[in-house]
């Protein structure tokens, strides 16, 4: 397993309940849907993994390492293990692409090193070969702000892939998008873990997507799980489950046709 | 996309780290000037060193006047210097805002035509250029020593600060208010009543209590040229070596302008 | 605003109720009692024939003022130049203090919320509140006249400047980017590096620019106590009452702070 949470559990000082005793398994290779309605407590969920939030109990082990009992320097290179993929981007607006590229290698460089921009020429190397991946190369020295939402989230990718991860947290993706972008940005995080072999939870508000685009499917209720399978078992009798009452023939599985008219479109 | 065509060896080679100011020429030369300049600069300070060295126990000893502060010798004479520097600030903050007002509309380029425009501007420019002091020896020339030369000094000085900010605030409204204000038929003064006045209300507000807090922090130095306040408590402490007093007065000033500060943070915050 | 009932049971509108509308002419009735009573205060403390006088004190100030001694301005070119360079040199030193100051005092950088943050406030306070006159009148009895202790006089005032603006722009930052580099596994200080200060790089530009247009007007005055300047020659000038050259050295700031103000404006739109 490479990613093993157990009763994770977290108050906020508020007193608001966001995660409740939760149990989950990733194993590597796997991309995983979290689904669930706003406040469900699926951005608490993943940030409890890197601990940019802090549980208030339980255990999250990472290939054999347990993340809830490091110091802060053990802490930053478990990090490098675990990229990011933010709602809004969070791309530092004010610094050039290849910058935000290859802050995804701080972990790995010095203070200074990095102060100074020096980083190893394969380093430089990587990010080129990523942003070319994502068609992006000729954008290096564009600043970020400069990009276009769809092009900022794949920076953002890229970013987080420059980490040479091995599980990618990833925060509603596609928020922030168009539906057709939605849609590349997607398939491109899909693709990119299937080629290097890496594990992800998404975290996703968008049903049809998360079934398009993930094997297995997670939904989270008022900081529990309610429903854990393969996308082609979330039924109506689930999503009510997950959501409250509503009429779900319409939601489950329209995706494809919607894609496919987007590619038509083309 | 394919990488086959994409050489990322050679992009990261050719690649470097984006300099601070983009043309090579520029940037040499702003690092070149700036590096003569400091040590031109540098070498200019005429340091009397044997002084300086002196300066480590005068120091000492000057701080050692400053404990422990008296604030009990001069009482008096503190507190009427406060009195002073109060209704200096009250009265200059009162009469600077109302007389801002209209140069502020004057200054406006959508609501006033060209002369008075630059004739606004004017009083705005010579306002903000000149120190407090310098504005304060000219008054104190022509009034007299005393609070009445201080008082009028700030109100100047308020003039500029206040009316050159709320003009740009005037100039910043929504057209739009305004016109549907026009719209309806409404007079001059109804336009300002209406369309601008409630869009500019709640900088005025803050702006007037900031400029509270910055009256009372110069009124404390104008008595340095003899124009009022507690500046001038402090000066003939000074010029007396009573250093206990000068440091009575001086934790005066920052314990007032501390309230103040809380204040007039308090009224902006009230306000937006 | 409130709807009321007349007597005669049909539906009124007025902006307040009477109670609050009492309340309103109430608080600018307070306002303008204050203002009168500071001003029969400062009233009482003014000899009015002085100030009838004024007009042609005023005239004949002016009639002595006219024409400016031009020649006088070949031996101000020195003064002046130091003048600058006090401001430039003070700015620059405030910068190196002020900045590590702002970052221990934001909340959201700061090592330690109850130990370190209310320090680091407290000297800002101080720094603040008190005039960089004061501050030469102080350092000018410790290291004697110079330019030295008007650098640091403008140093110490600034210090305070530039860190409580710089700190209230480091507060305001998106979080989110300071989330994204934290989560790539970067240490503190890369963290401040990478997310913080690529985000207040702007404020600190338009900040330290701002406060060195600011310090080049209050280096003309700290000559007045003997801190080094062009005030120096201004001081002397007064003393021997020889107004055409205080009119030279009126024209001179006047020009000084124009130009450093247009620089300054410039500078600050090159950034944002």
């Amino acid at each position: 397993m490479l990613l093993t949470i157990e009763g994770l559990t977290k108050r906020y000082p508020t007193g608001d309940l966001a995660l409740d005793k939760v149990d989950l398994q990733v194993p590597a290779g796997q991309v995983m849907a979290l689904i669930g309605p706003s406040g469900a407590g699926k951005s608490t969920l993943i940030r409890c993994v890197n601990r940019l939030v802090e549980p208030s109990a339980g255990r999250v082990q990472l290939d054999g390492v347990e993340l809830t009992a490091l110091g802060s320097a053990a802490l930053r290179r478990a990090r490098r293990r675990m990229g990011m993929i933010f709602q809004e981007y969070a791309l530092v607006e004010r610094l050039t692409v290849m910058e935000n590229v290859l802050s995804g290698r701080l972990g790995y460089v010095g203070f200074w090193a990095s102060w100074f921009r020096r980083f190893p020429r394969k380093d430089v190397e990587e990010a080129f070969r990523l942003l070319d991946r994502v068609g992006l190369a000729h954008m290096a020295d564009k600043r970020a702000d400069a990009l276009s939402g769809g092009q900022r989230q794949r920076v953002g990718i890229v970013r987080a892939l420059m980490q040479d991860p091995k599980l990618l947290l990833v925060d509603e993706p596609t928020a922030s998008l168009d539906p057709k972008t939605s849609r590349q940005i997607m398939r491109l995080i899909v693709e990119l873990c299937a080629e290097r072999g890496l594990a992800a939870i998404i975290n996703i508000h968008d049903v049809a997507l998360a079934q398009q685009f993930a094997r297995r499917i997670v939904g989270l209720r008022a900081g529990r799980i309610v429903f854990d399978g393969p996308a082609e078992e979330l039924r109506a009798e689930a999503l009510t489950d997950i959501y409250g009452e509503e009429d779900w023939s319409q939601t489950i599985r329209p995706a494809e046709e919607e894609d496919e008219a987007a590619e038509a479109a083309l | 996309m394919s990488a086959t065509t994409f050489d990322a060896a050679a992009a990261a080679r050719a690649w470097r780290p984006p300099p601070l100011i983009a043309t090579p020429w520029l940037r040499y030369a702003v690092y070149l000037g700036a590096l003569a300049y400091a040590l031109l600069a540098v070498s200019t300070i005429e340091v009397n060193w044997t002084r300086a060295a002196e300066g480590v126990e005068r120091a000492g000893r000057f701080l050692g006047g400053f404990f422990p502060p008296d604030f009990i010798t001069k009482r008096s004479d503190i507190l009427e210097g406060l009195l002073e520097s109060l209704t200096m600030t009250v009265v200059a903050t009162g009469l600077g805002i109302l007389l801002s007002i209209p140069v502020a509309l004057g200054a406006a380029r959508n609501l006033a035509p060209l002369p008075v425009y630059l004739f606004c501007r004017g009083i705005i420019a010579i306002s903000r250029t000149f120190q407090e002091i310098i504005i304060a020896i000219v008054f104190v020339a022509m009034l007299g020593f005393g609070p009445l030369a201080g008082t009028l000094t700030l109100a100047f000085a308020t003039i500029g600060f206040m009316a050159k900010l709320i003009a740009e605030d005037i100039e910043d409204i929504q057209a739009s208010q305004a016109e549907a204000v026009r719209a309806t038929g409404s007079s001059w003064f109804q336009l300002l009543a209406w369309g601008v006045l409630p869009q500019v209300r709640p900088r005025l507000i803050g702006l007037s209590a900031y400029r509270l807090d910055i009256n009372f922090r110069e009124s404390a130095v104008l008595g340095l040229v003899g124009a009022g306040g507690i500046g001038d408590t402090l000066n003939t402490s000074f010029d007396r070596y009573e250093f206990d007093t000068a440091a009575a007065v001086l934790i005066v000033i920052i314990v007032i302008v501390l309230a103040c500060e809380y204040a007039s943070g308090f009224i902006r915050r009230k306000v937006q | 605003m409130a709807l009321l009932t007349r007597a005669d049971g049909t539906p009124d509108w007025r902006r307040r109720t009477p109670k609050a509308d009492l309340l309103v002419w109430a608080g600018w009735l307070g306002a303008v009692a204050l203002t009168v009573a500071c001003f029969q205060f400062i009233s009482d403390r003014t000899i009015w024939a002085f100030v009838w006088d004024a007009p042609t004190q005023g005239a004949d100030l002016v009639a002595r003022m006219f024409p400016p001694r031009w020649s006088y301005a070949s031996q101000l070119w020195k003064p002046l130049l130091d003048t600058i360079n006090i401001a430039t040199i003070g700015t620059a030193l405030a910068i190196l203090i002020g900045v590590p100051l702002a970052f221990l005092a934001a909340h959201n950088t700061t090592p330690s919320r109850l130990l370190v943050r209310p320090v680091v406030l407290f000297v800002i306070v101080a720094s603040r509140s008190i005039n960089s006159l004061i501050w030469a009148l102080i350092l000018v009895i410790i290291l004697g006249p110079g330019m030295l202790a008007g650098i640091l006089a403008i140093a110490l005032r600034s210090i305070g400047f530039i860190a409580k603006l710089l700190y209230e722009a480091i507060e305001e930052i998106d979080s989110t980017q300071v989330e994204a580099v934290t989560a790539t596994g970067a240490s503190r200080p890369q963290v401040l590096g990478w997310a913080i200060v690529p985000q207040v790089m702007p404020a600190f530009a338009g900040i330290s620019v701002f406060r060195w247009d600011i310090n080049i007007r209050e280096a003309t005055v700290l000559g007045l106590v003997g801190a080094g300047g062009i005030g120096m020659q201004m001081q002397a000038s007064i003393n021997v009452l020889a107004w055409p050259q205080v009119t030279t050295i009126f024209v001179l700031i006047l020009a000084t702070v124009l130009v450093s103000e247009w620089l300054s404006a410039r500078v600050r739109h090159a950034v944002i």
